[in-house]
This record gives C-alpha cells, sequence and structure tokens, in this order.
C-alpha cells in the first residue's frame, strides 16, 4: 500500500476528475483531517480504536496526531489517506438558475419590466426564534454591506418576525396580496424545519394560493434541492444576499406573468 | 478609581438618575398591576404543584378559576388563605380538590384580607425558610469547596433530554467549566404554564420544568464535589412564566437566571405591560434568593449593528440596573449583559470592542457583567470561528468580565458537541492565564480611539436616555429605539393576563423578600 511505493502519489500533477481524492500537499495523496470524540477512556486502546475506525471509513495510514482526556471520553485529531475516489465530471446539483442583478439593476428591472410594487411577506415561521436570516435578507441594514428588501425602491417587504405560525402567515400574504413568500427556518434539530416547511405548503395548496405566490425557503441547512422536494419554489443556503432572492422573484414573476 | 477611558462622571451619573426616573415611572404602573403568571407564582411559592388529569398544572387551575370567577384583582393568596379558613385544607390539598372538581373557592363564604393574610403567614414563612435554607447551602459550597476564577466559564448544554444533558454538563464540569446554563426548548417562553416533570424531548433545548432543574441541581453538586468547585446553574427566568420560573428557580437553588422584560417584549414579542409587571416579582425573588440575573442587552446587537448601535445597550444596562435596583438587587447580583458582536471585517474593530468593555466595566464596576460571544459573523468556517472566539476571551480577561459565555467554533452549525466544549474551554483557559493581568498593565492613549470611542458610546447612551424619559418607556419601545425592534404596548402576547389590583391585593411574599421597605 502506499508507504512503500515512493513514486505513486508523484507521478502527476494533474487531477483526474472522474477519480477525484483529497489533496493534501500533492496529487491524489488522499489527505484528510478528522476530528471526533469517542465515548471511551483516554489511552493507547483508545488512540488503537480511533485507526481502526477510520481505516474502516476507509482511510489508509491513520495517524493520530492529538488526543485528549475528557474524562470517560477521549477526543482525537486524526489524519488519514483516503482510498476512496469521485467521479466529478458526472455530477449534477440542482440550484436556483438565475442571473443575479444588484439592488439598483432589480429596481430598474421592476420599473422596465413589472411595472408596480412588488410585495414580499417573510417571517421565521413555526416555533422558530431565530430572526438573523430573514432580517438579513428584508431589513433596511441588511447584512455584510448588503442592504435588505425594504430598502429597494418598488419593493414592499413584509417582515413579521419570529415564531409566526403558519396561518398567521398566509393570512398575511393574502391581506397584502403577496407576490412572494420567504420563510427562514435556522433551527433544524429533529427535522423540525422539514415538518414546519411541508405544514405550510400543504396550508397554502388547502388555502388555494399555492400557484398564486411563489414561495421561498431559506436557512444554513436549507438547499435548493430540498426545497424543491418539498414543493417550494426555491431554497437558499447559507451565504444568500436579498439580491439573490429579490432576482430569483422578479424575475420569477416576469416569467409566470404574474407582472 | 480614575477612569482608564477619561469618561466623565458627570454624564455617567446624568445617565444613571435619568435610567432611576425611568424605572420609577415605569413602577407606578407595575405597582397598580397583577398578572396570572404573578399569581401562580404565589401558589407555587405556597407549595402549589403537580398537573391535574389532563396535565395542565395545578397553580394554572386554580388561577384560571380565580379569574373565571373575576378574582384575579384580589391576588391568588387571598384567595387561597380565605379558602383555607373556610375548609381547614392546605393550599396543595385546595388545588387538588379544585382540579377534581370537588371545590370552588370562588364560592365560599369570604373572610377579610386581615384573616386570610394572618391564615396564610405560617406557610410564606416556610416557603421563605425553605429559599434560605437553598441560599445558605450555596454559601456554604462556596465557602468549603470555593470557586472558579473570573471570568467564569459559562457553557450551555441543550439536548433536549435532561438526563443526557447531565453527562454533557458533568463532563463540561470536569474540563473546567463554572456555569452550566441549560437552554430551553424552543418557544417555551410562549407557553402560558410551566410543564411538568422530567422532561426528555425538546427542540434545541430542554423543557424548563422544576424536576430538570432539581436533577441538573444535584448532578451539578455532585460533580462539583468531585473537582472541588462550586458549579453554578443557569436557567431562564424569561417569558411568560418569569415570575414562576424565578419562584422555582429560588427553590431548587439556580444560581443565575436571565431575565429581561425588554428581551421578552423585543424578541418573543410578549407584550411589554405584562412582562414588565411580570418581572418585578421575579427580580425580588431573584434579589431575596442570591441568585444573579442576566439581563439580555447583547441580543440587541444580533438585530442591529454593534457599533452603531453600541449606545442602545448601555442605555438598557442603565435601565435594567435601575429596574434590580427597585426590586433590592445588589449589585454584585446585576449580571447585565452585552457582547461581541462586530463585524470581524471592521478595521479597528478590537479596539472599539475593547472601548466598549472596559467601559461597562467602569460603569458598573461591582456588576457580574455578562459577557456574550460572536454569534451573528460566525460562519461555519470553524478554524476562524475558534480565533474570533480567541479574540472576544482576550477581550473579556483584559477588561474583567464576570460571566464569559464561551464562544463555541461550530456556532451557526449544531449546538454544542462534547467537543466543542471542550475545545472552547481550553481557549478561554489559555488565554485567561496567558493574559490574566494585561487590564491592570495597559493605560490608553489620551483621546485616542477607545477613548474616544467610549466616551461617545456614554454621550450617546446619556442622550437616549433624556430622550426615553420625555417619550417614556412603553412608547420608546414602541419606535423600534432597541434592536431596531418595534412593538406596539397592546400587542404581543400575554396581555389577557393582566389586571388592575383592588384595594385588597396582597402578594405576602413581596414585603418580606424585600426586607420590610415596601
Amino acid at each position: 500500500m502506499g508507504s512503500h511505493t515512493t513514486h505513486s502519489a508523484c507521478e502527476t500533477t494533474t487531477v483526474d476528475l472522474t477519480n477525484v481524492k483529497p489533496y493534501g500537499d500533492t496529487m491524489n495523496d488522499g489527505m484528510m483531517q478528522l476530528s471526533f470524540t469517542l465515548p471511551v477512556p483516554y489511552g493507547e486502546e483508545a488512540n488503537e480504536a480511533a485507526k481502526i475506525l477510520a481505516r474502516k471509513m476507509g482511510l489508509d495510514e491513520p495517524a493520530v496526531v492529538f488526543s485528549k482526556d475528557m474524562v470517560g471520553f477521549t477526543y482525537f485529531v486524526l489524519y488519514g489517506k483516503c482510498q476512496h475516489t469521485v467521479d466529478y465530471s458526472t455530477i449534477k446539483v440542482t440550484k436556483v438558475e438565475v442571473d443575479v442583478m444588484d439592488r439598483l439593476e432589480c429596481e430598474k428591472y421592476i420599473t422596465e419590466n413589472i411595472k408596480r410594487p412588488v410585495v414580499i411577506v417573510g417571517a421565521c415561521s413555526g416555533t422558530d426564534a431565530h430572526t438573523v436570516g430573514i432580517d438579513a435578507i428584508m431589513n433596511m441594514k441588511g447584512f455584510h454591506e448588503h442592504f435588505g428588501l425594504e430598502r429597494y425602491h418598488g419593493i414592499e417587504a413584509v417582515n413579521m418576525g419570529s415564531q409566526v405560525p403558519n396561518e398567521v402567515l398566509i393570512a398575511k400574504a393574502i391581506e397584502v396580496n403577496a407576490d412572494a413568500i420567504l420563510v427562514s427556518q435556522i433551527v433544524t434539530q429533529k427535522d423540525v424545519h422539514i415538518a414546519n416547511l411541508t405544514n405550510l405548503a400543504e396550508l397554502m395548496e388547502a388555502e388555494g394560493i399555492r400557484d398564486k405566490v411563489i414561495l421561498i425557503c431559506g436557512g444554513p441547512r436549507i438547499s435548493h434541492e430540498l426545497a424543491q422536494e418539498l414543493g417550494y419554489d426555491a431554497g437558499f443556503g447559507a451565504h444568500t444576499y436579498a439580491e439573490d432572492v429579490a432576482s430569483f422573484i422578479l424575475t420569477e414573476i416576469v416569467k409566470r406573468k404574474m407582472v | 478609581m480614575k477612569s482608564k477611558l477619561n469618561l466623565d462622571p458627570k454624564v455617567i451619573d446624568s445617565a444613571r438618575s435619568c435610567a432611576g426616573r425611568i424605572a420609577e415611572s415605569m413602577q407606578i404602573f407595575i405597582d397598580r398591576h397583577t398578572t396570572v403568571s404573578t399569581e401562580r407564582t404565589v401558589l407555587r411559592l405556597l407549595g402549589v404543584d403537580g398537573v391535574d388529569d389532563v396535565d395542565t398544572p395545578l397553580p394554572n387551575v386554580v388561577v384560571d378559576a380565580i379569574k373565571d370567577g373575576g378574582g384575579l384583582p384580589r391576588g391568588a393568596a387571598y384567595w387561597i388563605g380565605n379558602a383555607m379558613i373556610q375548609t381547614g385544607l392546605d393550599p396543595q390539598a385546595i388545588a387538588e380538590k379544585m382540579a377534581a372538581g370537588e371545590l370552588d373557592i370562588m364560592k365560599l363564604t369570604m373572610a377579610s384580607k386581615e384573616d386570610a393574610e394572618a391564615k396564610i403567614l405560617p406557610i410564606v414563612n416556610k416557603a421563605l425558610e425553605k429559599i434560605k435554607a437553598q441560599t445558605a447551602k450555596r454559601e456554604d459550597y462556596l465557602a468549603t469547596i470555593g470557586e472558579g476564577r473570573k471570568p467564569y466559564l459559562y457553557v450551555i448544554v441543550a439536548t433536549g433530554n435532561i438526563y443526557e444533558d447531565v453527562v454533557q454538563a458533568q463532563a463540561a464540569a470536569r474540563q473546567g467549566a463554572d456555569i452550566i446554563a441549560v437552554i430551553r426548548t424552543t418557544a417555551q417562553s410562549l407557553l402560558d404554564y410551566v410543564p411538568y416533570g422530567p422532561t426528555t424531548e425538546g427542540f434545541g433545548g430542554t423543557y424548563a420544568t422544576q424536576e430538570n432543574f432539581r436533577l441538573m441541581r444535584k448532578a451539578l453538586d455532585e460533580v462539583g464535589e468531585e473537582v472541588g468547585r462550586y458549579i453554578r446553574l443557569c436557567n431562564y427566568s424569561s417569558g411568560l412564566c418569569m415570575p414562576e420560573i424565578a419562584a422555582m428557580g429560588a427553590i431548587e437553588r439556580l444560581d443565575v437566571m436571565l431575565n429581561d422584560a425588554l428581551y421578552g417584549i423585543l424578541f418573543r414579542d410578549i407584550n411589554m405591560q405584562r412582562t414588565l409587571i411580570d418581572q418585578y416579582f421575579s427580580r425580588v425573588i431573584i434579589g431575596y434568593c442570591g441568585t444573579i440575573f442576566n439581563s439580555g442587552e447583547d441580543n440587541y446587537l444580533t438585530t442591529d449593528d454593534a457599533y452603531e448601535a453600541a449606545h442602545t445597550v448601555l442605555a438598557s444596562q442603565f435601565i435594567n440596573e435601575q429596574f434590580a435596583v427597585l426590586a433590592n438587587i445588589k449589585e454584585e447580583q446585576m449580571g447585565l449583559g452585552h457582547a461581541f458582536e462586530m463585524d470581524p471585517d471592521l478595521e479597528n474593530g478590537f479596539l472599539y470592542e475593547l472601548a466598549q468593555a472596559i467601559m461597562a466595566r467602569e460603569i458598573f464596576p461591582k456588576a457580574p457583567l455578562k459577557y456574550m460571544p460572536p454569534t451573528k459573523y460566525m460562519t461555519g468556517n470553524i478554524f476562524k470561528g475558534h480565533i474570533q472566539d480567541a479574540l472576544f476571551n482576550m477581550i473579556a480577561v483584559w477588561s474583567g468580565q464576570s460571566l464569559q459565555l464561551l464562544g463555541m467554533l461550530t456556532e451557526a452549525i449544531h449546538t454544542p458537541h462534547l467537543q466543542d466544549r471542550m475545545l472552547s474551554i481550553e481557549n478561554a483557559k489559555y488565554i485567561f492565564n496567558n493574559a490574566r493581568a494585561i487590564g491592570e498593565e495597559v493605560e490608553y492613549k489620551q483621546d485616542g480611539i477607545m477613548q474616544k470611542r467610549a466616551q461617545f458610546v456614554l454621550a450617546e447612551a446619556e442622550k437616549l436616555l433624556h430622550e426615553i424619559e420625555a417619550e417614556g418607556l412603553f412608547s420608546t419601545i414602541e419606535k423600534g429605539k432597541f434592536g431596531g425592534v418595534k412593538r406596539p404596548k397592546d400587542g404581543g402576547k400575554g396581555l389577557a393576563g393582566v389586571c388592575v389590583k383592588d384595594d385588597s391585593y396582597f402578594n405576602p411574599f413581596i414585603p418580606f423578600m424585600l426586607g420590610g421597605e415596601k
């Protein structure tokens, strides 16, 4: 195996996209760093257990470079060489397909193509009390120098805040004749967000407004693929700013002839 | 001691006395009112506990019956005292009979206020003795096994299962934690009752119940004896059951309780009238039992900007201090909150943050300030997160913070894993030890970035306090001056549980807990 062949890892410096391995400092060295805890007492046996586990995970030559006694538990930092490869060339990921416009472009797009105010209602619905995500997208101030939707001329943004029951969110959307609903979910313990997001989509179907409103979810554990599985038009994960969401909504309004 | 930031004592005094007037004017409103949760707290202190056959807590059963019978303005203590006179039963037996539908205390002959008060006095004294015994036990532990050095290392557990929390809490104490906070399950703050018994299911945290408090207290006492350090327990006297949880915490010897009406109003949309009334009794209890309360100003900086809104934090700290003074809480129990939430990309952000942290320490010299870690700008890059936490720890030891809620490198990813807590404790211990006396060694440049920053924030806070005094606290909150969040005076949750007291109202605990002053 690896350690006995002195030149195999050095044979190529170009990546083979059909057989991709982790990169440490040499192409195809497979180097990975892990840190984890085992519920066993600190000692030689614990280190051995960590190495056996690493081999089962497909890591060759596992090395425990650090371990720490946590009284009945042991923490490890471990390196190993991954034996597995992935075929990168055949990967397909579902993404939100939209040309992102900045705030001024969005405003111009509304003036030229929609010619009326766009209404967007947002909330952390269900039991979720963490508004940091919805605030970053909606509030005037935005996040990291990216202004929120409230700042956009031509967009009426209604941020309902935290722990809004889905029924209340829908009632508000109907009341203000919303073009889009944004729902933020931060807490994902025990998949509480899945149940809540599903409930919202079902309630909108029941109210007969699902087709009339662009339904979007967001949060650090949300992907576009998950959102689509749950019956949403789009899902936005971490590193999303207001312009990403606005661009999707505005182009969708035009695409669906909701102008 | 001379201010290293060259803060003007006249500006501090002006801000403080202005906050005092704001709190006093609110106290006039508070004193005229009571709430369902305040009355349930009286019942809990009188020993009413347990649930009926559909899991409604007995304090709710009794207070709901009093409210439905139109008796809430007189207070639960009168009705229980009267029922004791008329039936010869103790409060728990009365509550049980009410739950079984065998007794309607609103239809009994009515004794005088004085007789009802006299009847429950022995039970009131017994409750106070019980709380005093717990306070004495804490003092005994501190005198015998001692405690960690400040800043206390404060970590959270949040598995949802109290038995799993116990395992994690004991592990954290063995790694060096001084304070364990059991995070509550999502949305408990909005329940208008306190669940009963040990619980094993929660989202993002564990239900605050009296039995869960007792289980965790016992576990921390055990591990405290093992490691030779008293381990403090923290929970949340907040939300719609603010004073009830304070009472449970007093009975089960919690050491730290988060307690801040402004936080509930802004971030949980709890009605402002309801929660300010609730806060008063909860703070009276907290003052009496020697618990440290934590205020929630740090949260303003998760919705507002840490640089631009720093003065709102200071203004709120002044108000929280004065509310605490009215509840007879000692400065040594005032865990006023603030947070390390500057944008990491801000040039000299560390200097501004350091200036603000030292400013808080200079203005509230004896208060056990609670310093909260970075959350808003944590990204999932655990390596950078660990550095952000290191800078936070550096400022804490430098500025002499007291309760250091340790930042987790995995903030923004998940509730802490066992190893996350170990790494964060290691981070804090390293920095606290390595830079222990830095605050005593360093002085700041006359009119430099730091002095100017602190002076500016203080001046802005004093200005804001005068605006609040002119405007009134309710109206200030309605306008969104704190955390950038607007709340209407009659909006939010819990207003239906508020009523005006009648002339014969009494709460038998408040005068004793205040030491007969009020």
